[in-house]
Order: structure tokens, then C-alpha cells, then sequence
């Protein structure tokens, strides 16, 4: 396993084919040596059959998502985690659309995939996993994975670095051990910022000892391409306005006080 | 006769902390615990005891705090007792909410900017109107409610507004959308809202019915996928008599597991009524 010094992580990419192809192109021009996704390839957007092949043929290495394990098992729903009946309303829609549109043999490489990585960054042991890395299901938001609880997570990883997705914002932490917990954000629709880009995380050694650079790089792509796709696919309006304004107009319930508070809804 | 199941305790994530005990200014006619301004049961948790059970339970890796009574705004070391623990971690505070002047709500509000977790409120309502509701809270308790939860909101605070099935309907999606209609009509702008299920325990017991004594869970009824859900496999509750295994069960013997977390990171026997509530429900009071 090579001891990489610069990489790219990629979180959920939701369907979101356009927004993949301009973070590839980018990460590799930013130096990346190799491309991480995190999972979730499908949800949410258009077409979503287009992002697997994308993903093999730019050797992107990938943790299998809720997403995977639902629509490669065809489980009666996309496992996402959601409690309030308002937010599985919507994830309803979108997994029933990416259920319908995904092919058999991606199925079967979706069942295939690891449930979490490991890799090393300047001696530094990353942990890349979906959810957290005890459950694939889990919401780490930043208001509310305090510093005691990501420091067990890490302890009970055996990793320096956890590096994961699912909620759709991103953020990190170093702890005064010198762990760090990555959310990598999502490609697939924006943080929920008011603004129409999306972003991947880019890590980079600086030193030996020291931990490791986080870089939440910001992806700007054709979002009124994506927004047609999905109006020509008969996606709801309220995913559509997400991507148009980069508010969330769904699945909303589950967010923290702190993350709801900042949207516009 | 089959054996009631244990429950795991996978992790200590969140840790319950009865800080206003068993008194509340409220007398509800559904309370599980039946607070009163009178019940004693559980007295209010000092300022020292809630920072040394923090401490324990941020060492043990918690993620999350709730604060709830009784009535926490009862305690006049509350604010203190949230600046505190906001430093360990995410809070949620229960409340009838009564007490949200406009004082209160802007001091909820530094603290809240003040800390990098996020610092959340529930108010209860138990019906769609004074109608309903202030037969079970008190008279006047839906308007008083309302008016805490819209200062709130002007001070920048969206609380989750919590309603138990007593509230007729609410458990279905038409009574839910119905709910929320209410709230935005009343000038909720955004309403955040968490349904619960009724536990027949304390005052409830006696406003409909208490668990059949043969009503309980069973080893082969459950699975570990099932029992892995409870909020006591990742939880426990300290209240100032000690830690007990979840916030229903505080009144019930066999329900307190030591004196500190550390003596009750173990499996608890699923031997009360109110188990299968949780277990068939699959709601656990977080939010």
C-alpha cells in the first residue's frame, strides 16, 4: 500500500454525473495521486447509472455507501437513516427513481464494495468509511460529534484520521490528541449555503508528525444542465430548487439545531 | 416461560441528566414520572453534581446531553449548568416551555453563539389548541407555551416542539401534517416537530391505564438488530439519586444500575411494560 502525500476524497455523489467528471478534472490538477469516493453514488439526481462507470474508469477507489448496500440488495428502502416521516418521504422518491434506474451488473458491484478503507498519508492511518466508522448509517454532523466522542471513534478505529460523509456538510476537526475527523462533504447537491457549488476534500502532508491539511475545495459545474436532467426525469421540483439555490428544501428534519438554523428553510 | 431479553449497552452516547428531578410547576395528567411542584422523588441536581457526571461521561466518549425534569427552567443554576456542559458537548433541554421571557430566551442565545455545539430546546404541546391540551397540562399552559416558543423564535431559536399521542391523531400522517398547518397558522415559521409515544407509567397510568402485568417482552420476540435501537443500549439516565438505566424508568425498583457510569456500562433486563413500548414503537426520547 503506497504512503500517499496528496489525495482526494469524494463523498456522496447523489446521481450528480457532471459535478464527478469537474471534481476528477480538478483533483487531478490540483496534484491529487489517487481518488477516493465514499459512497452513495446514487440519490437525488439524474441519470444515475452514468456515475459508476465514471468512477472505474478513473480508478476512483470506493467505500460502499447505504446506498450501495440498498439498491445492490434491492432493500425495500434506501436505509439512510431518517426518523422523521417528512424527510422519508422525499428519500422515498429518490431511492425508488435510483432503484429503477440502476443496471444489474452495477448492483452487483455495488454489493462488492468495501464497507470502509485504509490507506496511509505521511505514516498517518486514514479510516475512510460512509456513515462513521461503526455504523454505515450514522450522521456525524459537526454541532453535535464533540471532541470526547470522535476521540473513542478513533480509538476504536485504530485510525489517525476518519474520514466519512452521509450528512452532506462539511467540516473537520483535529483533536488535542492530534486525530482528525473529516467529513469530505457530498458532490451530489450543495451544503446548504446558499450557494450552487459543491466540494471534496483534498488532503495534503505537510510534515511528518504533524496532521495531515484539509482543503474543502469548492466544485463549480453545470448546475442548470443537471437541473434540466432532472426536470426531464420527473424529479420533485423541491430537489431541483436545491440545486438552482443551493438551499435544502428537503430532509431537513434531521438536521442538528445549529445546521438548521443556518439554511434557509 | 421464556426469559425477558437483555439489552446491550453498545456505547454511552448520550447521557440523560434529570437536573430539575421530579419537580415541575405543572401537575400533567400523562406524565410518566407524574412531576408535581410537590414530588420530591428525585430532587433538583446541584451545579457540581451535573459537571461531575459530564466530566465521567466525557471521558467515556458521550456524544450528547439532555437536560430535562421535572421542569429544568426550575433550576436556577441551569444557565450555568448549559454553559458548562456545552463545553463537552451537544445539549438539548426538555421544557414545558413557561419560562422563556425575553431575558431568558437572550441568554439561551449567547450561549448558544457562544458555543461550537449546538445548543437545542423541546417545548411540549399535547394538542392542537387549548382544547386539548390544557386539560392535560393546565389551564392556559397552550397559550402560555406558544407565546414562550415565538420568543424564542425572534431571539433566533427554532425550537422542536414535542407532542405525545395524546394529542388525537397525531401519530398519522394526517394528523401530523395537521400539526404542523396549527403551528404555522399560529405564526411558527419553521416548525420542527417530534412525535412521541404515551408510556403508562406515573400519572398516565391512572388518566387511561397502566401495562398489563403479563405484557411483557421475551427473549424470542426480539432481535439483537431490534434490542440494538434502544435508547438504553446507548444511553443511561443520572438523576440525584443516582444513575438508572433510561429516563421512563427513574421510579421504578430494580431501574437504578449504581452510583456512577462507570458502574452501569452493562446489559439491563427488559422487564417492564414500558419496554415494549420502546421495542414496538422503535421511539426513543431523543430527538
Amino acid at each position: 500500500m503506497p504512503d500517499l502525500r496528496r489525495a482526494a476524497f469524494f463523498g456522496g455523489i447523489y446521481g450528480n454525473a457532471p459535478a464527478l467528471r469537474e471534481a476528477i478534472r480538478d483533483a487531478r490538477a490540483r496534484g491529487a495521486e489517487a481518488l477516493h469516493c465514499l459512497g452513495d453514488l446514487g440519490g437525488f439526481g439524474p441519470r444515475p447509472e452514468r456515475v459508476a462507470p465514471l468512477l472505474q474508469e478513473h480508478a476512483v477507489a470506493v467505500v460502499q455507501g447505504n446506498y450501495e448496500d440498498a439498491v445492490g440488495n434491492d432493500r425495500p428502502d434506501c436505509q439512510c437513516g431518517y426518523t422523521d416521516p417528512l424527510d422519508n418521504q422525499f428519500a422515498r422518491i429518490a431511492y425508488d427513481y435510483t432503484l429503477r434506474r440502476t443496471p444489474a451488473d452495477q448492483k452487483a458491484w455495488f454489493r462488492s464494495l468495501p464497507a470502509s478503507l485504509r490507506l496511509t498519508m505521511g505514516g498517518r492511518r486514514l479510516l475512510l468509511c460512509h456513515g462513521s466508522p461503526r455504523r454505515q448509517n450514522e450522521f456525524l454532523w459537526e454541532s453535535t460529534s464533540p471532541e470526547p466522542f470522535l476521540g473513542r471513534l478513533l480509538r476504536q478505529a485504530e485510525a489517525d484520521v476518519v474520514l466519512c460523509t452521509h450528512t452532506g456538510i462539511p467540516w473537520s476537526r483535529t483533536l488535542p490528541s492530534g486525530g482528525q475527523v473529516v467529513n469530505v462533504g457530498v458532490l451530489g447537491r450543495p451544503a446548504n449555503d446558499g450557494r450552487t457549488t459543491v466540494s471534496y476534500a483534498l488532503l495534503t502532508v505537510e510534515a511528518p508528525g504533524l496532521p495531515l491539511r484539509v482543503e474543502q475545495v469548492p466544485v463549480a459545474y453545470d448546475h442548470e444542465e443537471v437541473a434540466r436532467d432532472m426536470r426531464a426525469e420527473g424529479l420533485p421540483e423541491e430537489f431541483v430548487g436545491t440545486i438552482l439555490t443551493g438551499w435544502w428544501t428537503t430532509c431537513l428534519e434531521i438536521l442538528p439545531a445549529r445546521e438548521r438554523a443556518r439554511g434557509r428553510f | 416461560m421464556t426469559r425477558a431479553p437483555k439489552a446491550p449497552l453498545l456505547w454511552l452516547d448520550t447521557l440523560w441528566l434529570q437536573v430539575a428531578g421530579t419537580l415541575c410547576n405543572l401537575r400533567c395528567t400523562h406524565c410518566f414520572i407524574s412531576c408535581a411542584p410537590d414530588n420530591h422523588s428525585h430532587e433538583m441536581m446541584s451545579l457540581d453534581q451535573v459537571r461531575g457526571h459530564v466530566q465521567e461521561a466525557a471521558r467515556l466518549g458521550a456524544r450528547e446531553y439532555y437536560f430535562t425534569g421535572g421542569e429544568p427552567f426550575m433550576n436556577r443554576d441551569l444557565l450555568a449548568m448549559i454553559e458548562s456542559t456545552l463545553h463537552f458537548g451537544p445539549i438539548s433541554v426538555l421544557t414545558n416551555g413557561l419560562f422563556f421571557d425575553a431575558g431568558t430566551c437572550a441568554a439561551l442565545r449567547r450561549l448558544s453563539d457562544g458555543s461550537e455545539y449546538s445548543l437545542d430546546l423541546r417545548v411540549s404541546l399535547d394538542g392542537y389548541g387549548p382544547d386539548d391540551n390544557d386539560p392535560i397540562r393546565g389551564a392556559g399552559t397552550f397559550r402560555r407555551a406558544l407565546d414562550g416558543i415565538l420568543r424564542l423564535n425572534a431571539a433566533g431559536i427554532n425550537p422542536v416542539i414535542t407532542v405525545t399521542e395524546a394529542a388525537a391523531g397525531v401519530g398519522t400522517g394526517e394528523g401530523r401534517a395537521r400539526f404542523l398547518r396549527r403551528l404555522r397558522e399560529l405564526g411558527v415559521d419553521r416548525p420542527r416537530l417530534k412525535v412521541l409515544p404515551l408510556w403508562r407509567l406515573g400519572a398516565e397510568a391512572l388518566r387511561t391505564a397502566g401495562y398489563l402485568p403479563g405484557a411483557l417482552l421475551e427473549e424470542d420476540g426480539v432481535t439483537p438488530e431490534g434490542l440494538e435501537k434502544l435508547q438504553c443500549a446507548s444511553g443511561r439516565m443520572v438523576t440525584s439519586r443516582g444513575v438508572y438505566v433510561c429516563p421512563l424508568l427513574i421510579d421504578v425498583p430494580g431501574a437504578r444500575m449504581g452510583a456512577t457510569l462507570d458502574e452501569t456500562l452493562r446489559p439491563f433486563v427488559l422487564s417492564h411494560g414500558a419496554c415494549v413500548t420502546c421495542y414496538v414503537s422503535g421511539v426513543t426520547c431523543r430527538t
